[in-house]
């Protein structure tokens, strides 16, 4: 025993020694250890300087336009005519189109794209969600350029001819379920206190009432909305639907990796307190990720505020403010179309305000997209801290 | 598509050398600028390269004021303008080192266009100037239908826009309602398919849509001629000084004066210089 112990260890001793790098060879790798992670610095630092650059190279541009024309007409006025002998360069209409086109789009995207995320991450069998999923991805590789032919040639024309029938049968669609829904749990809610004896009784003459008044309205609204003209198909609206389907693929993938995030314990602790599953989504679930689904909207925020392409060919580009503001189906201009738009016509050569007007809106648009960043980042690393990851 | 043309104009603006490098080619002439004289600069270069092999040219549209930014960052050859040059910009040219020589290519009268449906066949240029200052808003008001006026107008980047501004606005603005869309081929596609839509566009993009006479006078090739349709303004074509007789470059800028150059600007639905 004790030979082969010491046999063992010697052994150990002469393969070690083996092991051990020659002067030349620890010098050699050591330094090609150094290149090797200079080199990835540099790249990474790359990146990180593209976008400094980026920021320095706008306002450097940006700055002489509030040094020629001053603050206050281009945050107030809604005059924009910045070709006229006279130029005005009022962008309150511009960014209240561009910030109206957002709601809009916000308002498609967030609601689907949470429930869609809901639905793949705890609703759909493992096998239905793997075919899904890519699926809603496949959206986000479609090229602006062809949403935005499918806006105005497609889309823009059938707004034009059956747009109120399509706001009646939109009406129907989203409020029938939201109706049936609210009508029952108020059914349920205000028939709680009654005794058990006439419950089922009360509850079924309150949610008969309660529903055939919901769809009396229902059926209002989609008749006045039925009666709506649009005498532009290329508006806020065509865009912000267009925009909020953009969008979409954004939302759900953050919004299902941060609900996946939460983990498998959470949903089992959930279900050994007694909890359904609906219960255990609404109250568990969507609380613990509700960081990270803030994320999701912020990030699908900014794909609509940037997008360019849909919004320049679809929208319309009459720069108004629409009457009254939330009117979506009036025509709309935002500040990257304007800036697609007028480029060629800025005069760089002079450098005229006219040029520089453009960088000072690209400067709002990186401002306001580097605050939603930070906001989202911040919500992110949040979720993580919450379920301790 | 235009308006990808636009975006990789722009493109092509910021890559200057790149462009440089291309245009000191002799062989091949690179085009740009306006979307109106674009379809006469296509045919030209479909006609010339199918006659002479060796000399390649390409042809892009993004509109007049990047054409005109172009051939000041000599980025192309050849400038197609809707509308003369700016002092602004032979100022910026001169200042580059180019010396920018105009050539009228072909005479175009702006049509005002509504949708074929509509019933009103003529209107006079001040009821045109307030239809898009917004002062009438509804057909109705011009004896037509009760409909909502929808106002589209090219983008401020045009020639087209320029010269409507100069010869129908006289300096009075347009609507905040005021639609704007990136080319020619845009604003016949959205009137075409808006009921209540008012556009104006070269000759060459009137299919399918309604032409209205104004003040009278329906826009033809012989109205343009004799000046007696109001609403008509040149096309043009600039270089960096005058080309030397014999090249590629001088004969493609002097086609339109040939026999075939004038069919070539027929066909394509402009008006041929004298």
């Amino acid at each position: 025993m004790a030979t082969g112990l010491n046999s063992s260890g010697v052994d150990a001793r002469r393969h070690g020694s083996s092991l051990l790098l020659s002067h030349r060879a620890r010098r050699v790798q050591r330094i090609t250890g150094l290149l090797g992670s200079g080199f990835l610095l540099a790249v990474t630092s790359l990146s990180t300087f593209a976008v400094l650059f980026i920021f320095f190279f706008i306002a450097r541009d940006a700055l002489p336009f509030f040094q020629l024309q001053g603050f206050t007409q281009f945050f107030t006025s809604a005059h924009w005519y910045p070709s006229s002998a006279t130029p005005e360069f009022g962008s309150l209409a511009i960014f209240v189109g561009s910030g109206l086109v957002t709601l809009g789009a916000a308002l498609v995207a967030v609601p689907l794209g949470i429930t869609a995320a809901v639905c793949l991450s705890d609703v759909l069998p493992f096998s239905t969600r793997q075919v899904v999923k890519p699926v809603i991805e496949i959206l986000a590789a479609i090229p602006s350029v062809a949403y935005g032919f499918f806006a105005l040639v497609v889309f823009a024309p059938l707004l034009q001819e059956r747009g109120g029938q399509l706001l009646q049968v939109a009406s129907w669609v989203i409020g029938a379920p939201m109706a049936i829904l609210g009508v029952v749990v108020a059914g349920d809610l205000l028939t709680d206190r009654i005794p058990a004896g006439a419950r089922s009784g009360a509850r079924w003459i309150l949610i008969s009432v309660l529903g055939a008044v919901a769809f009396w309205g229902l059926w209002r609204l989609g008749v006045s909305l039925g009666g709506i003209t649009i005498s532009s198909g290329t508006n806020a609206l065509n865009v912000s639907i267009i925009l909020g389907i953009m969008a979409l693929p954004t939302v759900v993938s953050v919004a299902e990796d941060a609900i996946q995030a939460t983990g498998r314990e959470l949903r089992e602790g959930s279900y050994a307190l007694g909890a359904t599953r609906s219960e255990t989504i609404l109250r568990t679930i969507l609380p613990a990720a509700s960081s990270g689904i803030m994320a999701a909207v912020i990030l699908g925020v900014m794909r609509a505020v940037g997008e360019t392409m849909v919004v320049w060919m679809a929208s319309g580009n009459a720069a108004q403010i629409p009457q009254p503001w939330y009117n979506m189906l009036q025509p709309v201009r935002t500040l990257t179309a304007t800036i697609a738009g007028d480029m060629g016509e800025a005069d760089q050569a002079t450098g005229s305000s006219r040029f520089h007007v453009l960088f000072a809106m690209a400067l709002c648009l990186l401002v306001f997209s580097f605050i939603c960043n930070l906001v989202s980042e911040w919500g992110v690393r949040r979720t993580r801290r919450k379920v301790g990851r | 598509m235009k308006t990808i043309n636009k975006v990789m104009a722009m493109m092509a603006v910021v890559g200057m050398g790149v462009g440089a490098a291309v245009a000191a080619d002799a062989n091949s002439i690179v085009v740009d600028g306006s979307t109106t004289v674009g379809p006469v600069a296509k045919a030209f270069a479909e006609y010339y390269m199918g006659k002479h092999q060796s000399v390649n040219i390409t042809v892009s549209e993004s509109g007049s004021g990047n054409g005109a930014k172009s051939l000041i960052n000599a980025a192309c050859d050849v400038a197609t303008m809707s509308r003369p040059m700016k002092n602004s910009e032979k100022k910026a040219a001169q200042d580059a080192g180019v010396l920018a020589i105009e050539h009228v290519v072909a005479l175009d009268g702006l049509a005002v266009i509504v949708h074929s449906s509509n019933p009103r066949g003529n209107l006079t240029i001040e009821q045109i100037r307030d239809i898009f200052t917004g002062k009438i808003t509804n057909w109705r008001e011009l004896g037509g239908r009760d409909q909502k006026i929808v106002v589209i107008s090219r983008d401020t980047n045009s020639g087209t826009y320029e010269s409507f501004n100069e010869l129908v606005m006289k300096g009075q603005k347009l609507k905040g309602a005021a639609e704007y869309v990136g080319s020619g081929g845009a604003i016949r596609q959205r009137v075409l398919s808006t009921e209540a839509a008012i556009g104006y566009v070269g000759l060459a993009f009137t299919e399918g849509v309604k032409t209205l006479q104004v003040n009278g006078i329906i826009p033809t090739p012989e109205t343009v001629i004799a000046k007696t349709y109001p609403i008509a303004s040149p096309l043009y074509m600039y270089t960096n000084g005058r080309p030397k007789e014999g090249t590629a470059l001088h004969d493609f800028v002097n086609l339109c004066k040939t026999p075939e150059g004038k069919r070539i600007v027929e066909d394509t639905g402009y008006v041929p210089v004298k």
